[in-house]
């Protein structure tokens, strides 16, 4: 039971190929970790497994997608927008239900943003914007998440935290990362890629940072 | 559980909303005419059955339109241009606030019983208040451009070299294009100054309406919204000299001009009647009392009534309207179609559209309000609508009507209220002049004194609207600077 199965599949645009011949499968409950050097399509290969995926997914967008002028509450509560009556959507919008309140601050308490829940997503910092979109992937009931660089503007510690969070949240977790030290100990999966091809696919037991160095560019 | 601390700009929209309800709720809105909709279907089978051929009327509706456009456009670039160079002097200023607030049709008005119908009315009436436009739209753009590229200029080198070596290279295109825009307006002006007499497209037009002939009105709107989008292909610098020397050729000079009369009218007509006619102080003051009473003031209650309304209106439907052309929201059929119903309203002057319903629903200030917010809610609408295709949403972005209401207004609405605040004075301008219609706003007061050739009042009431204009142009930058509304969509 995969909830992908690609064989030999392109991906990117009309006139621009970025990756060819893809083959890859993703069972539920997978850990995966994509790395590679920037612009060798990585954000690609995400956007195709959504686009693929047999389940539904929840995303963390490299820009991550924020409506700045909204609270950080009706950011993450957009995560569920689908879930609720379209009344129920415009009535949140100017008076939210204390319900919603308390099951948002639920996903912002660990993510350290239970005090900005009503702060405008323009007065926030770099980093507690990035954690807001990880909210808002966390209080999706999807259960398939997928993150472009969603920990880029947190610290190390805090990186770990988030991810760790993830992990257990999501039945299965899809991320791009560029710090190879941190997605060899998030990941149980790596997917590394190279001259637009996917050039490593393995699991991470045992793998060093400096094994990952073929798929860079000295 | 306090949720929101209250945003200055929720408190303003809120204090506007409640103005504005107050206001409606003691507005004469009612649909007078017996049978409007027996009425609507006769103008729209005239809509869908244009005779361009009715009369000749039609072509020398339309070829006048654009003399006037052509000539009073080119003065008021013109002066405006001369006028930005000497922005800097308080009495340029002075004088450009002053005559940008007073309304094409009130100049028209005034200049009508100094000159008669000769040309001059309407390219005066034009390119006065157009002058007073452009000389501040052009000095800000002189002031942004000017730089470095003038500190590196010469010591010494004389003003005028400066100035078209350095200062004017750069900023010649912005002219331009703003020159072209103010053709555009020009053209809505000069059809509007129809209504006054003037041969233009709106003296056709109403001839038109009140013989019911509706399938001429439409021919005559149909070849001014194709003369106006069309801009951009006959609006070519080679041929601007072309169209002013058409445009001089085909209007009837042989109107004779009294100067006995214009002296007539600036150093005795207008002068309150009392100290024309030795009733001293006391006099005046009587004078002043029972004008105020009785036009000045209920005048100016109907028309900040009815501006208040007409803006909450437009910005209600700018934010209806921007959707269904934004991509974000509907597919290029809807889209395509709304675009056409927004070119349409937006190329059509107020006072048209006013006219319009005026004909169809009787007087009240229903027709105005309509009129006022699809005009101005089209303009807002198209441009907020445009800016919404730059987005890009993310890919799980909601559809619908949880689209619009967290993914797209969130993001625009300032840029709306900014436009929406903008555009306050403008309907302000319009709303005045509706009187003209019939609607009991200052433009009747007016109206009725130059009627009654008692320009005296006239002139007071006019004066009493450019107030009123200025006060709502300072009000107006105030809360958009104390709301930081900014938008790069429309500068001007």
């Amino acid at each position: 039971m995969y909830i992908l199965d690609l064989a030999g599949v392109p991906a990117g645009y009309a006139d621009r190929p970025v990756l060819e011949d893809i083959h890859l499968r993703i069972e539920p409950g997978e850990r995966i970790a994509i790395v590679g050097e920037s612009g060798v399509g990585k954000t690609t290969l995400l956007r195709l497994i959504r686009e693929r995926c047999g389940m539904p997914t929840a995303i963390i967008p490299q820009d991550l997608g924020l409506v700045q002028a909204l609270s950080v509450f009706h950011n993450v509560y957009m995560g569920q927008i689908h879930n609720r009556s379209t009344i129920h959507n415009l009535r949140t919008l100017f008076w939210p239900a204390g319900r919603d309140v308390d099951a948002v601050r639920d996903v912002l308490t660990p993510l350290r943003l239970s005090d900005e829940t009503f702060s405008a997503v323009r007065r926030l910092s770099g980093g507690q914007q990035q954690r807001t979109a990880v909210a808002r992937a966390l209080f999706n009931d999807a259960p398939v998440l997928i993150g472009d660089e969603p920990v880029s503007a947190v610290d190390d510690h805090q990186a770990r935290e988030v991810l760790a969070l993830a992990g257990a949240q999501k039945e299965t977790v899809i991320l791009a990362l560029h710090d190879r030290e941190l997605a060899l100990s998030f990941a149980d999966r790596v997917i590394g890629l190279k001259d637009g091809k996917i050039a490593l696919d393995t699991l991470t037991a045992g793998l060093q940072p400096g094994d990952l160095d073929g798929l860079y560019r000295s | 559980m306090r949720l929101y601390r209250r945003s200055p700009l929720a408190r303003t929209l809120f204090s506007f909303f409640t103005i504005a309800l107050v206001f409606l709720a003691f507005a004469d809105v009612e649909i007078a005419t017996v049978d409007p909709w027996d009425e609507f279907g006769r103008l729209l089978r005239g809509v869908v059955t244009p005779d361009f051929f009715a009369t000749e009327n039609l072509i020398t509706a339309i070829v006048n339109t654009l003399a006037f456009a052509f000539l009073g456009v080119a003065f008021g670039v013109g002066f405006g241009f001369l006028l930005a160079l000497g922005f800097h002097s308080r009495i340029v200023r002075t004088f450009c606030v002053v005559v940008r607030a007073v309304h094409e049709l009130f100049w028209a008005l005034i200049f009508l019983q100094m000159f008669g119908l000769s040309p001059l009315t309407g390219i005066l009436a034009i390119g006065i208040p157009y002058a007073g436009i452009v000389a501040k739209v052009f000095a800000e753009i002189l002031e942004e451009a000017d730089g470095h590229a003038v500190d590196a200029a010469p010591t010494g080198a004389g003003r005028l070299s400066t100035l078209l070596f350095v200062r004017l290279p750069d900023v010649w295109s912005h002219f331009r294009t703003y020159a072209l825009y103010r053709l555009e307006c020009g053209l809505r002006s000069s059809a509007v100054l129809g209504f006054v007499g003037l041969p233009t497209l709106g003296f056709h037009l109403e001839t038109a309406f009140h013989q019911g002939q509706y399938s001429e009105v439409s021919a005559l709107l149909i070849l001014f919204y194709i003369i106006i989008a069309s801009q951009r292909l006959w609006a070519r610098r080679q041929l601007v000299p072309l169209y002013l020397i058409g445009a001089a050729l085909v209007l009837p000079w042989s109107v004779d001009i009294s100067g006995a009369n214009i002296i007539r009218f600036l150093t005795i007509d207008i002068v309150p009647f009392p100290l024309r006619d030795g009733g001293g102080l006391s006099g005046l003051a009587d004078w002043l009392w029972l004008l105020t009473s009785t036009q000045a003031l209920p005048g100016s209650i109907a028309t900040i009534q009815l501006t208040m309304i007409a803006l909450v209106a437009t910005g209600l439907l700018s934010a209806v309207l921007f959707p269904f052309i934004s991509p974000q929201m509907f597919g290029r059929p809807t889209r395509m179609l709304c675009h056409l119903v927004l070119v349409i309203t937006r190329s059509t002057p107020e006072y048209i559209l006013a006219f319009v319903f005026l004909q169809l629903w009787g007087p009240s200030m229903l027709p105005a309000i309509v009129a006022l917010a699809l005009h101005n809610g089209g303009i807002i609408g198209h441009l907020i609508g445009r800016h919404t295709e730059t987005l890009t949403l993310r890919d799980d972005a909601p559809r619908g009507l949880n689209r619009y209401a967290y993914e797209l207004l969130p993001r625009v609405y300032r840029s709306l209220l900014a436009l929406l605040f903008y555009r306050w004075e403008v309907i302000m301008r319009e709303t005045a002049i509706l009187g003209i219609l019939g609607i009991a706003t200052l433009g009747f007061y007016v109206d009725s004194a130059f009627a009654e050739l008692r320009f005296d009042r006239a002139i007071f009431l006019i004066a009493l609207t450019a107030l009123l204009n200025i006060a709502i142009d300072v009000t107006s930058r105030r809360v958009r600077a104390y709301l930081r509304l900014r938008t790069t969509l429309e500068g001007r």
